[in-house]
């Protein structure tokens, strides 16, 4: 039998690396596009044609696309995403930095939204079209309707405006301490508390509700079974492949997420570094951002895929 | 086909509300300039002026009137998201019809591209592609539409494979009908329903899009009014406690929710999803 999980999920993985390699293509594109005349816009119109075509050189613009492509290809793989043209750092150095402050923020409000998001769901989807689920539901539905900025300024007029509850500016790096570093990003931290849980609450409601109109679950009802032990027995099992669907997908929408909300709040990220390296045409910074982004993506759908299957054998046999 | 009044009668409360909201939007967006008290970039007073003065909404950080740049505002934000939408659906629903009644290598190939193309989140994409192109409105017509292309295609060929596997489009195929045929008197109509609840909800998510990247800075560019871009020329003024820049946000929020509202049981509908009402 060639169907046995771990070559299942060793197909997935393999995918999952095309995928990528795919990826990597697509933005350098993007990238090269980007590029444009990136020596003439830095040294300016007075520059001589030697100087230009010296820092052509430097950058390795000289040099056929497809060369370029892979001899990056071969230093990503080696951990190397090439300096800064803004101020000649490591992109590593400045990436794992972000990446640190930006998983920081989707874990802190992660452990927040998760259970929260999961909670409201499933009460949501017991409690149907009660009072209760028309205004968990009617709220979420502004939540997600609503840009990430307009939920963080509004937040930011409440606790830092009107009331000097919380900083407006998210300085993480003159915060020392745990404390003081979760009290200067308590405002993107319930930003994208608030918006995710609205997502995941909607996701699990519908998911649950689906579930709960299953003919097995007619059946058992139908049978006089307690409304709990229904629940317990019947629907939990078959509940968990789409719970942790929703958990993983969302995960992968808050760091993307992040992106507004770090700008709004000048939050030292991931987010805020690709929009500041996109607007100084900073391209290997361009380059190693997006490959982070498209990486996260790539690994949590992937592990959603895989930890579905695990929660339902059924899912393995499905073409 | 139904009448208009039928069709009113078909709504529940929610759906009316929203349905409603998106006519009133969509009649500021077409008499614009009819309905706006100032012209689009006319500077008519100082800097910040409060609510409810001389200008209803006041001003913005160079003294246009905030009421007017709300109503063209509505014009060109939703023209252009309505304009991506567009492409993406007709970009997508054709190469999903295709993908769907070709099979084969055709899909393969088809599926595997949007595999990669929608591992890049849209709002990085956009953000290194628009940077890279401009942003002229046709270039982010096209960038955006291209973008959402790749998830349209993914619902049009499953909607399309549902239908691929009917016995009418198997006695279409032994007529000898061609592809085109197959795929635009066969699958289309029957396809109809089911993409034009997604497309109401795609254009949500389109529309916000466009909001956060002219937020970002690479949406219209100035002088011309978008709500996103109002937002970010405003923010300063949350800090001083002028609380304009948010009624933007508040506009688009509006008409998401709108939108939400009139489409959700279609959606619900098309999204196979079981429901024990």
């Amino acid at each position: 039998m060639n169907n046995t999980l771990p070559i299942i999920i060793l197909k997935r993985l393999t995918m999952g690396l095309f995928i990528l390699f795919g990826v990597s293509i697509l933005i350098t594109v993007g990238v090269e596009a980007l590029a444009g005349d990136v020596c003439s816009a830095v040294l300016g119109q007075a520059a001589s044609p030697e100087t230009v075509a010296a820092c052509q050189a430097q950058l390795g613009l000289n040099q056929p696309v497809y060369v370029r492509y892979l001899d990056w290809l071969f230093n990503v793989v080696q951990g190397d995403f090439g300096t800064s043209l803004a101020n000649k750092r490591e992109v590593s150095e400045l990436l794992s930095k972000r990446m640190g402050n930006t998983f920081y923020l989707a874990t802190a409000a992660a452990i927040f939204a998760v259970p929260l998001g999961i909670f409201l769901g499933v009460v949501a989807a017991l409690y149907r079209n009660s009072a209760l689920d028309h205004a968990i539901s009617s709220s979420t539905l502004a939540a997600i309707s609503s840009p990430e900025f307009f939920v963080g300024y509004i937040l930011m007029a409440i606790f830092a405006v009107s009331n000097n509850w919380f900083p407006a500016i998210s300085d993480v790096e003159s915060a020392a301490g745990f404390w003081s570093r979760l009290y200067v990003s308590a405002l993107p931290i319930m930003t994208l508390t608030l918006v995710t849980v609205a997502h995941m609450m909607r996701m699990t409601r519908a998911s649950i509700v689906n579930l709960l109109a299953s003919p097995y679950i007619e059946m058992a009802k139908l049978k006089g079974m307690k409304p709990s032990r229904i629940i317990i027995k019947h629907a939990l099992p078959n509940a968990w492949a789409p719970i942790i669907q929703v958990v993983v997908l969302n995960l992968g929408y808050m760091v993307v997420g992040c992106v507004v909300i770090e700008v709004v709040f000048v939050y030292p990220g991931l987010g805020a570094l690709t929009v500041e390296s996109v607007m100084l045409r900073d391209l290997p910074i361009v380059q190693g951002t997006a490959m982070v982004f498209a990486t996260v993506y790539v690994v949590l759908f992937l592990v959603a895929d895989i930890l579905s299957m695990l929660a339902n054998p059924r899912l393995r046999y499905r073409k | 086909m139904m009448g208009p009044v039928t069709f009113l009668k078909e709504l529940n409360f929610s759906a009316r509300i929203g349905l409603f909201i998106v006519c009133c939007m969509a009649f500021c967006g077409i008499f614009a300039p009819w309905l706006a008290p100032y012209s689009e970039s006319q500077i008519v007073g100082d800097v910040w002026e409060p609510i409810g003065g001389k200008f209803i909404f006041g001003t913005d950080q160079i003294g246009r009137d905030i009421l007017t740049r709300l109503i063209f505002g509505a014009r060109n934000t939703i023209a252009l998201a309505l304009l991506s939408t567009t492409v993406a659906f007709l970009a997508g629903a054709l190469l999903g019809f295709i993908a769907a009644t070709m099979g084969g290598v055709t899909d393969q190939v088809l599926c595997r591209l949007v595999d990669v193309c929608i591992s890049i989140p849209t709002l990085i994409a956009s953000l290194i592609f628009l940077s890279a192109l401009g942003t002229a409105v046709t270039t982010l017509v096209l960038v955006i539409g291209i973008i959402y292309t790749m998830p349209v295609f993914r619902i049009a060929r499953a909607v399309a494979m549902d239908i691929e596997v009917m016995d009418y489009i198997e006695a279409a195929r032994l007529r000898g009908e061609n592809l085109w045929w197959v795929m635009h008197k066969e699958i289309l109509p029957n396809a109809l329903t089911p993409l034009a609840a997604e497309f109401g909800l795609r254009f949500c998510f389109v529309f916000l899009l466009i909001s956060s990247l002219s937020f970002l800075g690479l949406g219209l560019q100035p002088p011309l009014a978008d709500w996103g871009a109002m937002v970010r020329g405003n923010a300063d003024g949350i800090a001083w406690g002028f609380l304009h820049s948010l009624l933007p946000a508040a506009c688009i929020a509006i008409l998401t929710i709108g939108i939400n509202l009139l489409i959700d049981r279609w959606v619900h509908k098309a999204s196979g999803l079981r429901d024990d009402q």
